[in-house]
């Protein structure tokens, strides 16, 4: 596996993807990181807390929106630092889910075609919920 | 300063069930002889797992005394990770934690903590950076 920087222009879009997220994705995902906050299933206790309802867990935003990054990159180890402002929660509707899009875009290169930096659009039901999301990645020898 | 957290033992079957929660399709995150083909021991990590292990470290956090911090009042407002190589199952992660820095901000307050969490050897492997808002009484 390569990775080749030196073909690319910033704007170039390297990857996109569409997720739908329903309940028990949230569910899946409590129980695989531990975060068993009950706002990310639970109706009552979002509302409780002055939420519009349940709530994806950031950190299940950011976790799925680098995966088109990573599966473009190929090496994993060819990945630096992973960053994500959380601007605006995903509401996940219990009968409709919700829909969330990622495009990643090349925002930056580094001398020589050595690193870039990706950008990452990412929107929750049409909304921007992810700002200065950002992957920056280096070439592979 | 905080205690290192005891040891992580990343697991096989939890590497894939995260990456199945993440809806990764990357076979490097369930196919054993993918990942070793491409040069891993073992499975590979998504690039959020540390997260996991990071946990351990906000679980102090949250639980120091004079903190006094609500988590019916924690909202997640940044995350970074910084890597020096990707996790693989079978490594043993020990995370530890400082706290980078506590602002006020309109009557809420902003807590950045740095985890490191570095494998059996004691070589890095990845850094976690939290930014937690604590919303202030309204």
């Amino acid at each position: 596996m390569s990775l080749d920087l030196a073909s690319l222009s910033v704007g170039d879009v390297v990857a996109e993807r569409s997720f739908t997220l329903t309940r028990d994705a949230l569910v899946r995902y409590a129980g695989a990181s531990g975060d068993f906050n009950p706002i990310h299933y639970r109706d009552d206790v979002a509302v409780s807390v002055g939420l519009d309802g349940v709530l994806a867990h950031g950190m299940l935003t950011m976790g799925l929106a680098v995966q088109p990054v990573f599966d473009w990159v190929g090496d994993p180890a060819l990945v630096d630092d992973y960053q994500v402002r959380f601007t605006r929660p995903v509401f996940v509707h219990a009968e409709t889910g919700a829909t969330v899009d990622v495009v990643a875009k090349v925002g930056q290169l580094g001398a020589d075609a050595a690193t870039a930096r990706i950008d990452l659009t990412v929107t929750g039901n049409g909304q921007t919920v992810l700002g200065k999301a950002q992957v920056w990645v280096h070439a592979s020898a | 300063m905080y205690e290192p957290t005891p040891p992580y033992l990343v697991g096989r079957e939890k590497i894939r069930e995260f990456s199945a929660a993440v809806f990764s399709v990357n076979p490097l995150n369930f196919d054993v002889q993918a990942a070793r083909a491409a040069g891993y021991d073992d499975l590979v990590a998504p690039p959020t797992f540390g997260v996991v292990v990071q946990e351990r470290t906000l679980a102090q956090l949250l639980a120091t005394p004079d903190a006094d911090l609500d988590f019916s009042r924690v909202v997640h407002g940044e995350q970074r990770f910084s890597y020096s190589r990707p996790i693989v199952a079978g490594d043993e992660l020990t995370a530890t934690l400082t706290v980078a820095s506590v602002k006020q901000l309109g009557g809420h307050s902003m807590v950045t903590s740095e985890s490191s969490i570095t494998d059996a050897t004691g070589a890095h492997v990845v850094t976690a950076i939290s930014t937690l808002v604590v919303r202030g009484d309204e």
